[in-house]
């Protein structure tokens, strides 16, 4: 029997509900507003007064209004048919929801519970299973969707029986597991799981040791994220995040890109359900719709459901790393939920932290972040969710509190910069403020040395060096002005705006530029600290520039054409020429030096 | 005390708390955000704690006794809405100004949002003749942009003039703060331009009681939501000027003992903003809301938190300046933004746009290093010398508000300038569109 309770208060959408029965902290609860039910979730209990944040428009709301306890915690439905669906925070179909407006109180089923799907069995009568071993597979989309042993299991069954190959429906009970009590449990292809809480179903989760491929070379090349790694990318309006994390979907190589949409613009989300069908994965020449699932609280919805929104998405991102998949999971924007958290705290006269945000804001973040990784699971594959979050700081001031906290806890920090995109240096990631934690990894830094070039590592801190030196000269030079420093400040910035041009620099809306493979970024990099090596000869600074841009011309050139292809290499043999005219100078001035040593001589 | 008039209708007159914004009082069977009259002055139910009941007083409660009359009007604010809106100016409360009645059916204002699967991707051009707007940041219906000015720049003026140029079959001026003058100017301008009957106003002007204002948006946004899902109708939504709408936020949160977040501002304002914002739209069907808003800045700053946030919620920003080589005010290349020019420009417009608007704004880039490298006293070379002449051009010609061309002489105006001050490889545009624009000029 359910807890029944009635209203007592409403500000905005935090109501107070006073009841006799048991409610417990997160609880869901549904409020019978006439013919509608409006969910809610319990946030504080003092006495017999339940507060609850309501997930809908409190509009209308009267006090003595029944509230019915459900007894369970705001939960996602885990089974085959989320993929390339769009989801709202709590993870409605949107899709079946009827009408223009979203309507409150309308609530549809993720997942469709009477479609057939292909069915392949995996375990066998008598196997032993754990929570999130294996049972069986269906065929979702391209993905064999693995049907589980439920993550709320405890400790080790038997399969008692188990259906064969054939065509099933995510409803039917598929086998039947005893305890060791020999209780017997009915397995479906659907479970339910707690959003808050992270699914443990797994054996180890080691220290990241590879790196997840994103086809971008500013963070692939100089600063790399790991497989089940966490990054974070904050940054101004208008310096590019939401092209970036577009960017990452598109190219990033994970089986699954699962996207958070989180208090941003609508028209965003309908860009990516738009263009994504019809974009091509460039690694499984399917449609980029197929791998992507979008959970969409856009900043229109309602605010309590942000909060459950990143839950929710992380939640699914869980479900398929223990099918063994690689995911990629990407908030946009992290800082839009805080501020959720933000509003109610203030609702409920919680004393503020900086800023006003609750003071847990930090902890919260924390544990966020610490579900994402990679982990080896019960049936010896492995999986990973590698999650990228961005922060939205009021006034591009990377000193305030989601920003600090979200520091503390990613290991990749990738700071876009006003002044890079106003300078349309896309994607305006910072090169000397960012950083990748898991270059310092030595399991990481052998990775890369194994898999790219041997003196893959060392190449990437040279080219970091040679861009602070670079930046270090450009202050100069505008200070002193273009003739007040040597010659050789102006070479050096002029290196530092080749790597800044050839690497640093993408065109996301080109379509070979847009994604870079490794092997390709290995070639430039190597390409471009070959010409920072070089020395250079001017008459003068005024020289050095339309030289250097010449070169960065045919850099560029090649960034554009497809790799190894003719067109790439006459742009390759171009750059050659532009080289091979300082080499004869700067070896004849050679000569030159040695004919005059020797004349002394 | 409690008496009964209508069906629906409950009086009272006994309040129990009066602050500067807000009364409270006993009474039971209240809903959440409903409606009623206190003393004469339209009020809104903000909180209910058992049987005490808080509303805030939109026009303040100034001069309110503890024995005042309190009506309750069992719904949530609304519009009626209608055809008859078309050509009219009402107040906050959607009452019309000079007086009669609306025919029309009852909405609520500030209703649920688009689901986003509703909606379609916008890619209809709004062409405005502003070159400093069309070539370098076009508008697309369904956007949401506003202009971040300082309060001594011509911002209603341009409004004015974007909306009655953009072709929409309805717009809907929500005036939030608005000096009575400016008012005036608006309704003379779409008067003298014929315009009148496409128009629509909600006025609270600055003789008004400053907490009105928040009715404004979702009054204008209410009738926007009829023409366009109903009527189908493109919709241009004018807001002006959010900052002022802002300052009426801040003011209720502050008397609602509310922690202030940045700026005093609450710590609700970005949901707030976006609320309003999100109502952009485009519909599969035609239909479609657009929306132009003005953001005042203080001394240029937009690290405050109403632009800051504004910025993070619509789809890019204009700014305007006066530029003081060519004594005009001009739609600032480097700073303005249209997040949604993508969608339309090379594909509703020429093909050669996008180059060529990029090629011109370089240009200016470097006109303007040119220009401090004068200032600093630093020797200028050839080409900086040319950039500079260029620019004056460019800002003339180009970039002033007071230009009004179609898109395409735009284009040929920016290659009459390329010309006159550049070679072809200067100005770097793809070998095919010099071939085939640029051959013709001298």
């Amino acid at each position: 029997m359910n807890t029944i309770g009635n209203v007592t208060g409403i500000i905005a959408n935090l109501v107070i509900v006073e009841t006799e029965g048991t409610t417990a902290q997160n609880e869901i609860c549904f409020i019978k507003h006439g013919d509608t039910r409006l969910m809610a979730e319990v946030i504080k209990v003092v006495g017999n007064k339940s507060y609850i944040q309501v997930f809908e428009s409190t509009r209308g709301l009267k006090v003595g209004t029944e509230v019915e306890f459900m007894g369970h915690m705001l939960e996602a439905t885990l089974g085959p048919g989320i993929l390339s669906k769009n989801f709202d925070g709590l993870q409605n179909d949107l899709h079946k929801m009827e009408g223009v407006f979203l309507k409150r109180g309308q609530y549809t089923d993720p997942i469709e519970i009477d479609k057939k799907y292909k069915y392949k069995v995996l375990a066998k009568q008598g196997d032993k299973v754990v929570a999130g071993s294996w049972l069986a597979e269906v065929e979702e989309n391209w993905i064999p969707h693995k049907i589980m042993v439920p993550f709320t299991f405890k400790g080790e069954y038997t399969v008692k029986s188990i259906k064969g190959d054939g065509e099933y429906a995510p409803k039917e009970t598929i086998a039947v597991l005893t305890d060791k009590d020999g209780k017997e449990h009915n397995v479906t292809m659907v479970q339910k799981w707690p959003v808050k809480v992270p699914i443990r179903a797994y054996i180890d989760k080691p220290r990241p040791f590879k790196i997840l491929e994103t086809g971008i070379r500013v963070m692939d090349t100089l600063n790399p994220i790991a497989e089940g790694g966490t990054g974070f990318i904050p940054g101004p309006f208008g310096s590019g995040k939401t092209v970036l994390q577009h960017n990452l979907s598109k190219n990033a190589e994970a089986d699954l890109v699962i996207i958070a949409a989180c208090g941003e613009r609508a028209n965003e989300v309908v860009e990516i359900f738009t263009e994504f069908p019809e974009l091509d994965d460039p690694r499984s020449g399917r449609k980029l719709m197929e791998r992507t699932t979008i959970i969409a609280n856009t900043s229109n919805m309602p605010v309590a459901a942000r909060e459950a929104s990143v839950y929710t998405a992380m939640t699914i991102a869980e479900y398929y790393r223990a099918m063994g998949l690689k995911v990629l999971l990407l908030a946009d924007s992290t800082s839009r939920w805080a501020q959720a958290l933000r509003e109610m705290s203030n609702r409920m006269e919680e004393l503020p932290g900086p800023d006003g945000f609750p003071m847990d804001l930090s902890a919260i973040i924390a544990n966020f972040y610490a579900r994402a990784g990679f982990v080896y699971l019960p049936d010896g594959e492995s999986g990973s969710i590698t999650f990228i979050g961005t922060v939205s700081p009021a006034g591009g001031n990377l000193k305030e509190p989601v920003t600090e906290s979200t520091k503390k806890v990613a290991r990749c920090f990738y700071a876009l910069s006003q002044d890079r995109a106003d300078s349309k240096r896309y994607p305006a990631i910072d090169p000397i403020d960012s950083y990748s934690k898991y270059l310092e990894y030595p399991e990481i830094a052998e990775y890369l040395n194994k898999t790219i070039d041997e003196n893959w590592t060392t190449s990437v801190f040279k080219a970091k060096d040679i861009l602070l030196r670079g930046k270090e000269a450009y202050e100069q030079i505008n200070i002193l002005g273009d003739d007040g420093v040597p010659l050789e400040y102006h070479i050096r910035y002029w290196k530092s705006e080749l790597i800044d041009f050839a690497i640093l620099q993408q065109d996301a809306f080109d379509k070979i530029d847009a994604s870079s493979s490794l092997d390709r970024q290995n070639f430039m990099l190597q390409k471009t600290l070959e010409i920072t090596d070089m020395d250079f000869e001017f008459d003068s600074f005024e020289d050095a520039g339309p030289y250097f841009k010449r070169l960065i011309n045919a850099l560029k050139q090649m960034n554009y054409s497809v790799y190894e292809s003719d067109e790439f290499k006459q742009n390759k043999k171009e750059l050659e020429n532009v080289l091979n005219e300082q080499k004869e100078r700067t070896s004849a001035s050679a000569d030159e030096h040695q004919k005059t040593e020797e004349v002394k001589a | 005390m409690e008496k009964e008039t209508k069906a629906f209708q409950r009086v009272y007159t006994k309040l129990y708390q009066l602050t500067k914004a807000t009364v409270s009082l006993k009474a039971t069977g209240i809903g959440n955000e409903e409606l009623a009259i206190v003393d004469g002055r339209l009020a809104q139910v903000v909180k209910i704690m058992d049987d005490i009941v808080t509303l805030q007083i939109f026009g303040g409660t100034e001069g309110i006794a503890t024995n005042a009359e309190v009506i309750f009007a069992g719904k949530a604010p609304s519009l009626k809405v209608g055809d008859d809106l078309a050509g009219r100016f009402f107040n906050a409360y959607g009452d019309p100004m000079e007086g009669g009645e609306i025919m029309g059916e009852e909405r609520e204002i500030g209703g649920p949002s688009v689901n986003p699967v509703r909606r379609k991707q916008p890619s209809e051009f709004i062409p405005t003749g502003i070159a400093g707007i069309d070539l370098n940041n076009a508008l697309v219906t369904g956007q949401k942009i506003p202009f971040f000015a300082d309060p001594d720049q011509p911002f209603n003026q341009v409004m004015a003039m974007v909306a009655l140029r953009a072709k929409a079959d309805k717009i809907i001026l929500a005036g939030m703060g608005l000096t009575r003058d400016d008012y005036l100017y608006f309704k003379n301008v779409f008067d003298n331009a014929g315009a009148l009957d496409r128009i629509v106003g909600f006025i609270n002007t600055t003789e008004e009681p400053p907490v009105e204002r928040l009715l404004v948006p979702d009054m204008a946004l209410a009738a926007a939501e009829y023409f366009a899902v109903e009527k189908h109708e493109k919709v241009l939504v004018l807001l002006t000027d959010m900052t002022l709408y802002s300052d009426a936020l801040s003011i209720v949160s502050n008397r609602m003992d509310q922690i202030p977040s940045k700026d005093s501002m609450p710590g609700s304002l970005y949901s707030d903003l976006a609320r309003l914002y999100e109502k952009a739209v485009q519909f599969p069907d035609g239909g479609s809301i657009t929306i132009i808003a003005v953001t005042t800045l203080s001394g240029g700053d937009i690290t405050h938190a109403v632009p800051d946030n504004t910025g993070y919620i619509t789809e890019g920003q204009l700014f305007l300046r006066k530029d003081s080589d060519v004594g005009k005010v001009i739609v600032d290349p480097f700073r303005s933004l249209s997040r949604l020019k993508q969608l339309v420009i090379g594909k509703k417009t020429r093909e050669d746009h996008p180059q060529v608007m990029n090629a011109a704004v370089r240009l200016y880039a470097d006109a303007a290093n040119a220009k401090t490298k004068q200032e600093n006293g630093f020797d200028l070379t050839d080409y900086d010398e040319r950039s500079l002449e260029f620019a004056k051009e460019y800002s003339r010609k180009l970039l002033a508000i007071d230009v009004n061309i179609e898109t395409d002489e735009m284009l040929e105006t920016a290659y009459d300038l390329f010309a006159t001050y550049f070679k072809p490889e200067e100005v770097g545009l793809k070998q095919q569109f010099i071939e085939k624009y640029w051959k013709n000029k001298s």
